[in-house]
């Protein structure tokens, strides 16, 4: 990575266990501010559990047992002192199978921020609408805010997610295959979209498919059995990589 | 250019890519086209300043061509183009091949221009370079369209400056065999009036590129009528 991008979350000597299963080894990484980052590997590779290691999300499973730090902005997120409701805030995150609440369009969006504290129909409508457009929703939805989410179509409910994640201005955003349950155009309108949010936030994506982390993406990080094995710029990681694995697994010649 | 539906792709960044490397390609035609210019100034004012100019201009020239080299190959690794999308960079990057070509037989007229001609010989070589260079520009304007009638336009004019230079190499002959002293100089004027000639294949070539562009049809090596045939389908 070059020297001027600014790192918003960096991973220092992370390991992660859940009971005897070793899931992370040792991995360093600097996720750069504003960009794109891919995680792409074989299943099992440990690219989720690394996604999920930037807000906490390891914990909620039992016998989970996390060494090393994850900075964001410089402080480590798992510090005693932090709370993990405030960091959730700040890095959100989308599933790979959309999940909407049984509850209006409009009340999907402005659930969060009802949660914040915000009351005032004026400014929760402004919001509400200021999200869905960022979400790249707004024109298909603004006649139908009242109705029931579960009727949008998936491609439709994905944006929803995200225009629900992004309400409450997270920092960081993170995806863990948005697209893998999408039909081809609703996976491009998502790529689309994600080029469009990484003005205001950063976010990382787990991808099992890579044509998808090389459209998309502005870095990417391979990952092997739980081994970091390159991370670098998209360009050069998919047309000149380092490593030999990482040349097989992109050209399709792994294991 | 939006009839070439190239920047309908819902990925707005993959229009840019594509815009951002038709634009390098025009804009390295252009220099060419100055290049080839300014060659054919330098010879008929035997102005050896220009000509050097036009020397080191060529590093330029490559410069282009392995920049765009990168931004097609990024954009096979990145975006997997297919169809439409997939013959335009395939024809981006033959075209830039010749184009590079061209620049390379420009700068072979400039080191030529370097020594001074009598002015039937510079007339001679300035006619038949401004010939080829009016393909050059006719062609690098039907890839900016996409044109396939101009680019056909441009395919059939070849003939005519292959029929110039077999004129011009007889004119050369007789003065040869007048003169045997004026041999070596004159062996240099028919070196250029080749790379010209060879300008003109490259020209040719390029409005190949843009009829497989936007007919799909491969029309390297064919006949004039089948080649007529095939981008009039």
């Amino acid at each position: 990575m070059t020297a001027e991008v600014t790192a918003k979350l960096e991973v220092q000597d992370l390991s992660l266990k859940f009971a005897d299963k070793t899931v992370l080894q040792h991995v360093n990484l600097r996720i750069p501010q504003h960009k794109i980052t891919a995680f792409i590997g074989p299943s099992g590779c440990g690219k989720s559990s690394l996604l999920r290691s930037f807000n906490r999300m390891n914990e909620l499973l039992e016998d989970t047992v996390t060494t090393g730090k994850v900075l964001l902005d410089g402080q480590n997120i798992y510090h005693s002192a932090v709370e993990v409701a405030e960091l959730r805030r700040r890095v959100g995150i989308v599933f790979q199978k959309p999940n909407p609440f049984p509850h209006s369009v409009y009340e999907n969006v402005a659930f969060g921020l009802r949660l914040q504290g915000i009351k005032q129909t004026r400014q929760l409508d402004e919001l509400v609408e200021s999200a869905l457009r960022k979400a790249a929703l707004w024109e298909e939805v603004r006649d139908r805010l009242h109705e029931s989410a579960v009727n949008l179509s998936g491609g439709q409910q994905q944006r929803l997610v995200i225009a629900r994640a992004i309400a409450i201005e997270p920092e960081v955003l993170l995806l863990d295959e948005p697209a893998s349950a999408l039909d081809p155009i609703s996976t491009l309108k998502i790529e689309e979209l994600m080029y469009d949010l990484k003005q205001h936030y950063t976010l990382v994506i787990v991808t099992h498919n890579m044509q998808q982390a090389a459209r998309v993406s502005d870095y990417t990080a391979f990952l092997n059995m739980g081994q970091l094995i390159e991370f670098d710029e998209t360009n050069k990681m998919f047309t000149d990589p380092s490593q030999r694995a990482t040349e097989d697994y992109i050209t399709g010649r792994f294991g | 250019m939006d009839k070439l539906n190239l920047s309908k792709h819902i990925s707005s960044q993959f229009n840019e890519e594509i815009e951002q490397v038709r634009n390098h390609v025009m804009a390295m035609g252009g220099l060419i086209e100055r290049q080839l210019f300014d060659a054919l100034e330098a010879i008929a004012n035997s102005d050896s300043e220009l000509a050097q100019q036009v020397i080191q201009n060529d590093l330029k020239v490559n410069d282009w061509e392995l920049q765009i080299d990168q931004e097609c190959t990024r954009i096979i690794a990145k975006r997997q183009p297919a169809a439409s999308d997939l013959r335009l960079i395939m024809a981006i990057l033959k075209t830039i091949a010749d184009l590079e070509r061209i620049g390379d037989e420009t700068r072979r007229i400039a080191k030529v221009a370097l020594e001074s001609f009598n002015s039937a010989q510079q007339d001679l070589l300035v006619n038949l370079g401004r010939h080829v260079g009016q393909m050059l520009h006719d062609v690098l304007d039907a890839f900016a369209r996409m044109d396939v009638e101009a680019a056909l336009t441009v395919h059939k004019e070849d003939k005519k400056v292959d029929r110039e230079y077999e004129s011009i190499t007889r004119q050369l002959m007789t003065y040869m065999i007048e003169d045997p002293r004026s041999i070596p100089k004159i062996m240099n004027v028919l070196w250029s009036a080749r790379s010209l000639e060879r300008i003109g294949d490259r020209c040719k070539n390029l409005s190949e590129y843009i009829i497989f562009f936007v007919k799909g049809k491969v029309v390297r090596h064919s006949s004039e009528e089948m080649l007529e045939k095939e981008a009039r389908s």
